[in-house]
């Protein structure tokens, strides 16, 4: 005797939520879990009271930004991040970077470092993490007061990835001084004190009190780290790296895949925002040049602390690549 | 190139729609009969995904060898690389 197996199809009545449905322009295909995580998770109306700290504004306001858009959930991360699949990616990065301070600590690989390349990376990297905290502030006020939740939930995972590469820049100074706290102090002490490193710590703070919040986006996301990534883990780094620290290289991959990262999501940003209507386009167009004339004297001291005469040159290089890059994502300055 | 049929069945899953979404950009001529649990895919003469837009789809860097994670069966003779991934009949 044979069983014969038959398959029953029970097709469900909809595949999706209405809203998403709405959105995706009819229920034929499900959403994915980064559509279903976004997509009209912004509040929009019936806010009870008025913040009594902006009583002429709403909780969530489109008018916190200069900039205009139809529909706030235009743009889409292209990463496709969502709790998830952020907390996925980042542990598997973080299990890496770990490994790797592991295997240095054990072998004492940074031993054969030789002490000028170790006191260039206590002076240009380790004030670095006073950068990163700032970035960390700025990135979490982005998604405190910005609108649409493609953007602010991009914001929030940013501004966590900021602490976490501030932690790895504090591990790797706590590393070459054997755990002690010498290279951590020396670089509070230059952040806050130290000529070359004023200009930058002066832009920082101000972008921290801009009103406009896509200002900051532009200012913090764009063109600071759009100049102070490409230099240092670009150019300098692997500059110390053939210098004898190829240690460093491990313990600063987080950092360079994570702006590969963040070029991509903020190229789609811009090229979103900026094909909405011309006077997105001016604005963008106006802060980028406006930050972009503030950061290049203000990192070129920084990079002449591990470049020499060679800073300037260097920097301007950078320039030209982040202005490119703007400027085929409709920025163009 | 001949004209027979080659297919592939993918898992229906969160993990296998880049892959699919891939092959519908890819092969506007091929059909897709979303069956209980999987997806059929069924081309005439050739079913071809490339690693830059199955990455595109999934939002991050894809090995296109993560396909077998969630293919259920294919019929077909395969080329493929690092960045292309084919089925045909010779």
């Amino acid at each position: 005797m044979s069983i014969q197996i038959a398959s029953k199809e029970i097709k469900p009545l909809r595949l999706n939520y209405a809203h998403i449905a709405r959105r995706m322009g009819g229920d034929t295909k499900p959403a994915s879990r980064y559509q279903e995580a976004v997509l009209d998770v912004q509040p929009t109306t019936n806010f009870h009271y008025p913040p009594t700290w902006e009583p002429n504004k709403q909780l969530f306001d489109v008018t916190r930004t200069a900039i205009v858009m139809n529909d706030w959930h235009t743009f889409a991360d292209p990463r496709q991040y969502y709790y998830t699949s952020y907390v996925t990616a980042r542990a598997k990065q973080q299990e890496v970077m770990d490994n790797s301070f592991e295997m240095l600590e054990k072998h004492g690989l940074w031993k054969t470092i030789p002490d000028s390349v170790l006191n260039t990376i206590r002076q240009v990297l380790v004030p670095l993490r006073h950068y990163e905290y700032g970035a960390n502030l700025n990135n979490q006020d982005i998604c405190d007061r910005g609108y649409g939740a493609p953007i602010t939930s991009l914001a929030s995972f940013n501004g966590f990835d900021r602490i976490g590469m501030a932690q790895y820049i504090s591990r790797i100074a706590l590393l070459i001084d054997e755990n002690e706290e010498t290279s951590l102090q020396a670089a509070r002490e230059a952040w806050l004190h130290d000529a070359a490193w004023q200009p930058l710590r002066h832009a920082i703070e101000d972008s921290f009190v801009l009103d406009d919040w896509m200002e900051i986006m532009v200012a913090q996301n764009i063109v600071m780290d759009g100049f102070i990534y490409p230099l240092i883990y670009g150019r300098i780094i692997p500059q110390l790296a053939n210098q004898g620290a190829g240690a460093l290289l491990m313990l600063t991959q987080f950092m360079s895949e994570w702006y590969d990262e963040t070029v991509r999501w903020s190229n789609q940003l811009m090229k979103v925002i900026s094909a909405e209507s011309p006077e997105n386009a001016s604005l963008l167009k106006q802060w980028v040049s406006t930050w972009t004339a503030r950061i290049e004297p203000a990192i070129t001291p920084i990079a002449a602390l591990a470049l020499g005469d060679q800073a300037s040159a260097v920097v301007a290089s950078v320039k030209q690549e982040l202005l490119t890059r703007l400027g085929k994502n409709g920025v163009a300055v | 190139m001949s004209e027979q049929k080659v297919f592939l069945i993918f898992q229906d899953t969160a993990d296998a729609r880049p892959f699919i979404e891939a092959l519908e950009q890819e092969n506007p001529a091929a059909t897709f009969d979303y069956q209980p649990g999987m997806v059929r895919i069924d081309g005439m003469g050739e079913l071809k995904v490339t690693r830059d837009v199955v990455s595109e789809k999934a939002g991050r860097d894809m090995d296109l060898q993560e396909l077998h994670l969630t293919l259920v069966s294919l019929s077909g003779n395969i080329d493929e690389d690092d960045d292309y991934f084919s089925i045909s009949r010779h």
